[in-house]
């Protein structure tokens, strides 16, 4: 890593001309493009990216979650009582963990819940901080700017690579909870926490519109770790710099004192995805956030563009 | 963020870096940009949606006021933004364990735990902070009233006969039954911004001027500007506002600012009302499978005294009725600047000599005044504020410290 931060201080001479023609290059890739070659490169980043053990491993333990809430909520509740609600000690614990053994698809909720505040946005942080810095660590990144692809289209690639990532790991968790849900627990019509009834079936596609925002709800830290990334030559930095930032706007979201600051945090409205199993829906932190998730990739992306086009690539 | 190139010194590359340098920084702005248009919509958005006053026929207090009495909306659901700052001491979770241990009590069959979903123990959340609450109504036998919480809901429902609250977080439901659909359950708390203009309302007499002020818009919708204001010196209450709804007569926001000024003691507001039929499964409720059902005859009687919450401090405002409960209140002075006032007949509040450290702490939160009737402790919230002397007599109102004070002399 101290050689990617040193080559910087090379000779410009050497560093320039190949700046310079990666530049120059750019728009002939714009006027020709070939939205095959396009598919290709995003295809290969995709085989390669899920192809890893290390990104295996953060979905088999993303998988691992709601297995172990399940079990957790069944034992607790084996003698029949209810989950919370014997002890009145309702409150305790993630999101909707009281109806779990009532019915088995609260669990995708719950998991969902438990999982978003930081198992999710780390998996995302460690695979969008090793995007392109882990390239460069490797000292691949020449060799595939070397193809007439263009540095946008290149980061363009990673960050889909990054988004396909988030939607994998959320449904990883939200089918694990499923399955795991209708194995242990009943399943049939479901109460919403506004009190209404609603079928299974209409609870199932409540639950996939959640898995997508909870999906989109992680746009924003992957365009942070996209962005760090772009900075730095080494894939454990970036991850690294990309976590603690994630822990630490969490930890300021906690903080009273800062709630004129909050509402921009990106974590700020994620637990929002509830929202959608009320009766009416309420859309309005919904939208917040999203519109927030918007706002984060626009200025993280556009900022790791900047960085990224005009970069001296030597690694 | 630029790269810092060189310790590479020699003329010829420097003017070449410098634009490299300068196109490199050129694209930064492209992020700032972002953010300036990000930050120009928050700021700009509201500005630009606020359309202006509306215009509206003019009115005089008397018919708007009576507007709102011959009001019959039967039908309407929406959204109320509600926020309470009385300015008690915030007690975080201290305040919570204190709800809970007073809806908590011991109950006649033993049975320790009241249900969380005990609409009285619930609603009286309301007195502090800021809350969403969804009200739905239809004719007067059907009525809903939903409090969003984190990924939680605290909802009463009212349909016929049946009086259900459903608390999902504990997955714990209240259940009780009405005679007849003449007691309305949402009525124990103000929530809505009609509640609170009927008591605004209820105080309006000689003492108190009370004038159209323009219009508005409300949650969409035109509305009049009806402000009540106390006409004495003395009380704590600033103003009262209530957006009047020009078409139906409904009051949709109720704000009522306090004399010291600072921000608004109660501010409760629809930001969204429709006033189409809502759809009957909204009424409709049947006990989730599994949960814990409480029946409100079988719930221990508790916590009666919490429920009042709210309407006993809006009550307060007149000082005539706020303390029922005690034996014998009498009421000085009249409209806004009346105090209640009764005797103990004890010791009065431990002071920090006497009382030791109980004393000491339960001083830290009042303040000692001293007057021709003795010395005693004004407790002081932003809009009701109590002196206790030090003979056992208590003075509140809805009236400033000195106002307590010269009413304590004058009762010597």
């Amino acid at each position: 890593m101290s050689r990617a931060d040193t080559s910087r201080a090379g000779s410009p001479r050497a560093g320039s001309p190949r700046a310079r023609v990666s530049r120059a290059e750019a728009p002939s890739a714009v006027r020709t493009p070939s939205p095959l070659w396009s598919f290709g490169l995003l295809r290969s980043e995709l085989l390669i990216t899920f192809r890893r053990w290390r990104t295996l491993a953060l979905l088999g333990v993303l998988a691992a979650v709601p297995v172990l809430v399940g079990i957790a909520v069944k034992i607790e509740t084996s003698d029949g009582a209810s989950f919370g609600g014997g002890g009145g000690g309702g409150g305790a614990g993630p999101a909707f963990i009281s109806q779990i053994s009532n019915n088995g698809l609260f669990l995708v909720f719950t998991a969902l819940a438990a999982t978003l505040p930081f198992f999710l946005p780390m998996a995302i942080g460690v695979v969008a901080g090793d995007a392109v810095a882990g390239e460069a660590n490797a000292g691949t990144l020449r060799y595939l700017l070397v193809a007439p692809a263009g540095r946008t289209r290149l980061l363009l690639t990673k960050y889909a690579t990054v988004i396909a990532f988030c939607l994998a790991a959320t449904l990883v968790v939200a089918v694990s909870a499923l399955a795991v849900g209708a194995l242990l627990f009943p399943v049939g019509e479901l109460t919403t926490i506004s009190g209404t009834r609603i079928t299974y079936a209409e609870g199932l596609g409540r639950a996939l519109l959640i898995a997508l925002v909870v999906a989109a709800s992680l746009v924003g830290v992957a365009a942070l770790g996209l962005f760090v990334s772009t900075l730095t030559a080494s894939g454990i930095a970036a991850m690294a710099t990309t976590v603690g930032l994630l822990i630490t706007v969490q930890i300021l979201d906690q903080i009273p004192q800062l709630d004129a600051l909050q509402p921009y945090f990106f974590s700020h409205y994620w637990l929002s995805f509830a929202d959608l199993m009320r009766e009416p829906v309420y859309w309005d932190d919904l939208v917040k956030n999203l519109g927030l998730q918007a706002l984060y990739a626009a200025v993280f992306g556009s900022a790791a563009w900047a960085r990224f086009t005009a970069k001296d690539i030597t690694s | 963020m630029a790269p810092i190139d060189s310790d590479d010194n020699t003329t010829a590359g420097e003017g070449e870096e410098l634009r490299a340098g300068r196109r490199r920084a050129a694209r930064y702005v492209v992020p700032v940009a972002v953010m300036g248009v990000a930050a120009a919509t928050i700021g700009l958005v509201p500005a630009l949606a606020d359309s202006g006053d509306p215009d509206l026929p003019k009115v005089t207090a008397e018919q708007l006021i009576e507007k709102i009495a011959k009001s019959d909306v039967e039908q309407l659901s929406g959204t109320v933004r509600i926020s309470t700052d009385l300015g008690l001491p915030d007690l975080g979770g201290l305040e919570s364990g204190l709800m809970s241990g007073m809806s908590g009590g011991p109950g006649p069959g033993g049975d320790e735990d009241g249900s969380a979903a005990d609409p009285s123990a619930k609603l009286t959340e309301l007195v502090s902070g800021t809350h969403t609450l969804r009200v739905a109504a239809d004719g007067p036998d059907r009525q809903k009233l939903s409090l969003l919480e984190n990924a939680a809901e605290y909802s009463l429902i009212h349909d016929g006969k049946d009086v259900w609250g459903y608390d999902s977080e504990s997955n714990e439901v209240y259940h009780a039954t009405t005679s007849g659909s003449a007691e309305q359950p949402e009525k124990e708390v103000p929530a809505t911004p009609k509640d609170f203009a009927d008591q605004a309302l209820k105080a309006v007499d000689g003492t108190t001027s009370v004038t159209v002020d323009g219009t508005a818009q409300v949650a969409g919708r035109d509305a009049y500007r009806l402000v009540i204001k106390p006409k004495q010196e003395g009380s704590t209450v600033g103003a009262i506002s209530v957006a009047v709804d020009a078409e139906t007569g409904m009051p949709l926001k109720f704000t009522l600012t306090p004399s010291s000024g600072g921000a608004a003691v109660v501010d409760a507001g629809f930001t969204k009302v429709s006033f189409a039929k809502p759809d009957a499964s909204t009424f409709d409720f049947t006990p989730p499978k599994g949960a814990k059902v409480t029946e409100a005859d079988e719930a221990p009687e508790h916590g009666r005294k919490a429920e009042g919450g709210l309407a006993e401090e809006m009550d307060g405002l007149k000082g005539t009725d706020g303390l029922k409960g005690t034996d014998g209140p009498k009421v000085i002075g009249e409209g806004w600047n009346s105090i209640a006032t009764f005797d103990t007949g004890g010791q009065g509040l431990p002071t920090a000599s006497a009382g030791g450290d109980l004393g000491g702490f339960l001083g830290s939160f009042g303040d000692q005044v001293k007057g021709d009737f003795g010395s005693g402790t004004v407790f002081k919230t932003r809009l009701v504020n109590a002196l206790i002397t030090d003979d056992g007599k208590v003075y509140a109102g809805a009236v400033t410290k000195d106002a307590l004070v010269k009413a304590a002399d004058a009762a010597q």
